[in-house]
């Protein structure tokens, strides 16, 4: 069995990370419950005949696979595995609400074809002309661990050298109304740095796309290798301290070996108890960390989790805003990211510094 | 007709998206798909709904679109034949 | 090369009927699912015809037993039914026993239901349940809901076309890893507006009976379906003392990388994708005894994939039919319908006729079975080609 790298990271969120050189120095706090990503500048990366057809989701998509493979050196992977959790939103929008509207007359093809959940991987794919292995998965909270397990068991295997892996969700502002009707969104704004105090249900929402270079050959470049990924679908609160250490037993490790726990917490009054059975239990003693009051939260969002903890490895450093207790660490060696969405669709991530 | 073509240069452009190109810089009998302007075949099905949606004629043969839409000249000439609105 | 993975249960619901038996049945004789629309009110209905599953969404509910206030679309009711006999053709009495994951597929997913109240949800409080289940995993969740798969690795496939095939593989693939014991896997689509109207927009619908690898042929019929099969590790099937239908033997994914929608005029990544499937089954292409065409009856398709067929077989193509004729295009259940075509073809040695063919294609000489055919099957191979250039193909064999 090979070992597994992260040769390369890109991200596109709501804060200042298309710049790998930098590390959340630029930190933007919000007062809102509703985050857009920051963008690129788009025009540098994709060519208007292609743009022109492009919602943001697609342009993220495609941006941060290109900031990816260009860091990693490499032209074109091996194969392409995306994770989305609401896909191609702006597009399918537009196409329900051309339909509604006009009474299905003079529709037109653009938005219905843009709007396939494979629309990011496939453009991926046809840019580089990649004709390699290519899956999108689609399940909620999961949905970018699931092209992460997909590519560990391929790489593992040495069925591929090389994969570039993403997670891309984007709003939508129809979408966006609902889930603020329902209270998946909190109806109030919120401020950053306050989001884990939020007494209310529902999450800051936003959007942005998280991709990485994966490889089974080292190279001093690489920022963390990737050990294990598992999901769940469900897991009891009470369950969850004994799913964790199997997880971590199975490759011969204990809580103790965990130099840093990464959660999803995301201010959601109702779920955010899970990350708390583990940060006041057999994490008590262990350095934590959250990240979504930075990213906000949608289906891929610990994309950005995996993002920040490779940055962590590379670095050496945990930044200040991120840090939920102050444990003193001499060194990150293993980082376990955790999350879960609405209760279900669990996962467990474990890193190692390289 | 020299009205019409203004009017489907501007509507292409609109239609199909294409920021960065003004009306001043789509030619007559420029080609408008492969070489010239580099449209395809997803934009002939965009133009083809264009045609009924604006001038109430309906193809019912995508493939009979690039032969209407080879150029300005071209279309401004079969919209002005077959138009119904 | 490796073992194939066994498939010891399937299940399926399509326009040709409300089980395997039901399908097996249409199948051989011929009786096609494909009709004017029914339950959904388009204005497109007098020009299309479809493969709809003569079922009301009440009817489905009372059959499920779902409480009044559910929130399931017709995917997701698709998807237990299929599921639901899978499990119980695979004799499962006990889910927990073993590690059970599920891997589903989908296109439309809650789209069904999201249509019908899209402006509606702001005034009606009673239709906001469905908001949640708008998501391309909920209808995956509610299978793993509804046969009690708990605390186990669950997730959810979007490829357009071979969505369900690359499910299939998947499962293969974590079988063979030992991350499970036993996976059921396949997918589920239900007809919509949204995907009625998108393939509309891009003139591929055929207002008559589709007709795949005929001359004449003028576009696909959209269907609607769901299908499953059960995969089992060795262990399993003897510790268990299961019957094996049939193998999952190879598998190959590869994109075409060609256009958006269209595939390539010389079929490249269909034809990658069955070589890598080859590959991976350590079979040569002598060893195909019927392969169940995508087969979509676009001109696209069928030129794209019988140029595929020729690269990868040469002068010596064998038997092949395209079962679409009967059901429709099922999108993303299709691979997995198709899957459950290809075990029944292997368990009762008979090839499936190509409904409505009366032309051959001009292109080549490729003539597809158009009766059913007796023979002795032992590898049997499928494709299914999407959009976003996503081609996969499934080897079934009888045989580990």
């Amino acid at each position: 069995m090979k070992p597994v790298y992260i040769h390369s990271v890109a991200s596109i969120s709501a804060q200042n990370t298309v710049d790998e050189t930098a590390f959340l120095d630029d930190l933007v706090f919000y007062e809102d419950n509703v985050l857009p990503a920051i963008d690129p500048n788009y025009k540098d990366f994709i060519p208007p005949t292609a743009a022109r057809r492009m919602a943001k989701g697609i342009k993220m998509g495609v941006v941060a696979s290109k900031l990816a493979l260009n860091q990693a050196g490499i032209d074109k992977p091996n194969a392409i595995i995306t994770g989305t959790g609401l896909g191609c939103l702006r597009d399918s929008e537009k196409f329900v609400s051309a339909i509604l509207d006009n009474n299905e007359q003079f529709l037109t093809p653009t938005p219905f074809i843009q709007s396939t959940h494979n629309t990011v991987g496939g453009q991926i794919a046809l840019e580089l002309q990649c004709k390699g292995y290519n899956f999108t998965y689609v399940h909620a909270s999961v949905s970018f661990e699931s092209a992460l397990l997909d590519a560990e068991l391929q790489l593992k295997n040495n069925e591929a050298t090389n994969i570039l892996v993403g997670g891309v969700d984007e709003l939508g502002d129809h979408t966006t109304e609902l889930f603020k009707l329902i209270e998946l969104i909190k109806t109030e704004k919120v401020s950053s740095k306050a989001l884990l105090e939020s007494q209310t249900k529902g999450v800051v929402y936003s959007e942005g796309a998280n991709f990485f270079l994966l490889t089974n050959e080292k190279d001093e470049k690489c920022y963390a290798e990737l050990i294990d990924t598992a999901i769940f679908n469900t897991l009891k609160k009470d369950n969850l301290p004994t799913a964790v250490e199997i997880f971590l037993n199975s490759n011969k490790l204990n809580p103790e070996h965990v130099d840093l726990l990464i959660c999803g917490h995301n201010g959601d009054v109702e779920h955010d108890d899970y990350y708390e059975v583990l940060t006041s239990g057999i994490f008590s003693d262990t350095q934590q960390a959250f990240y979504k009051h930075l990213s906000g939260e949608f289906h891929t969002a610990s994309g950005f989790g995996f993002w920040l903890a490779n940055k962590i490895l590379k670095t050496q450093t945990l930044p200040e805003a991120v840090k939920l207790n102050h444990v003193k660490n001499s060194e990150f060696g293993y980082v376990l990211l955790y999350n879960q969405y609405l209760g279900e669709n669990h996962s467990f991530t474990l890193l190692r510094k390289c | 007709m020299e009205e019409l073509k203004q009017e489907l240069k501007a509507k292409i452009i609109d239609q199909l998206n294409l920021e960065d190109i003004n009306v001043e810089d789509i030619n007559d009998n420029d080609p408008l798909f492969g070489d010239g302007l580099g449209l395809d075949s997803i934009d002939a099905l965009e133009l083809i709904v264009m045609l009924d949606k604006d001038y109430g004629i309906k193809l019912t043969d995508p493939k009979e679109g690039r032969a209407i839409f080879e150029s300005i000249d071209v279309m401004a000439k079969y919209i002005s034949e077959y138009r119904s609105k | 090369m490796d073992q194939g993975v066994a498939i010891t249960g399937m299940g399926i619901i399509s326009a040709i009927g409300n089980n395997v038996a039901e399908n097996y049945a249409s199948l051989i004789h011929e009786k096609k699912g494909i009709s004017r629309i029914q339950k959904i009110d388009t204005i497109h209905r007098d020009e299309i015809m479809v493969g709809e599953i003569p079922v009301s969404n009440d009817e489905f509910i009372a059959q499920l037993g779902l409480p009044q206030d559910n929130n399931y679309s017709r995917t997701g009711m698709l998807g237990v039914l299929a599921a639901q006999e899978a499990l119980k053709d695979a004799r499962i009495e006990n889910i927990d026993a073993y590690r059970t994951g599920l891997v589903s597929a989908t296109s439309v997913g809650g789209m069904d239901m999201t249509e019908k109240y899209y402006y509606d949800y702001f005034t009606n409080a009673e239709c906001q349940k469905y908001i949640i289940a708008h998501h391309a995993g909920d209808s995956t969740q509610k299978i793993a809901d509804h046969l009690g798969i708990n605390n186990q690795l669950v997730t959810t496939i979007s490829t357009a076309c071979s969505s369900a095939a690359n499910a299939i593989m998947l499962g293969a693939r974590l079988i063979k890893s030992g991350k499970l014991d036993r996976v059921l896997v396949g997918g589920s689509d239900c007809l919509s507006k949204f995907t009625i109207n998108g393939f509309k927009t891009l003139m591929i619908l055929s207002d008559t009976y589709n007709t795949p690898f005929d001359e004449h042929r003028k576009g696909l019929n959209l269907g609607e379906a769901a299908a499953f099969l059960v995969l089992e590790s060795d262990h399993v099937v003897k510790a268990e003392n299961k019957n094996v239908l049939a193998y999952v033997k190879g598998y190959g994914n590869a994109n075409d990388a060609y256009h958006q929608t269209a595939s390539s005029e010389n079929g490249e990544g269909a034809t990658l994708a069955m070589q890598q499937a080859l590959k991976v089954a350590g079979l040569n292409p002598k060893d195909i005894d019927y392969i169940n065409a995508h087969g979509t009856a676009t001109g696209n398709n069928d030129l794209s994939e019988g140029r595929a067929f020729i690269n990868v077989f040469g002068d010596k193509v064998p038997d092949f039919s395209s079962t679409k004729a009967y059901t429709g295009h099922t999108l993303a259940a299709a691979g997995a319908i198709e899957a459950v075509y290809s075990v029944l073809a292997l368990q009762n040695n008979i090839i499936f006729p190509n409904l409505n063919f009366k032309t051959p294609m001009k292109e080549f000489n490729l003539i597809p079975q158009t009766k059913a055919k007796q023979k002795e099957l032992k590898h049997v191979l499928s494709n299914s080609l999407g959009f976003g250039g996503n081609c996969s193909t499934l080897i079934f064999s009888k045989n580990a």
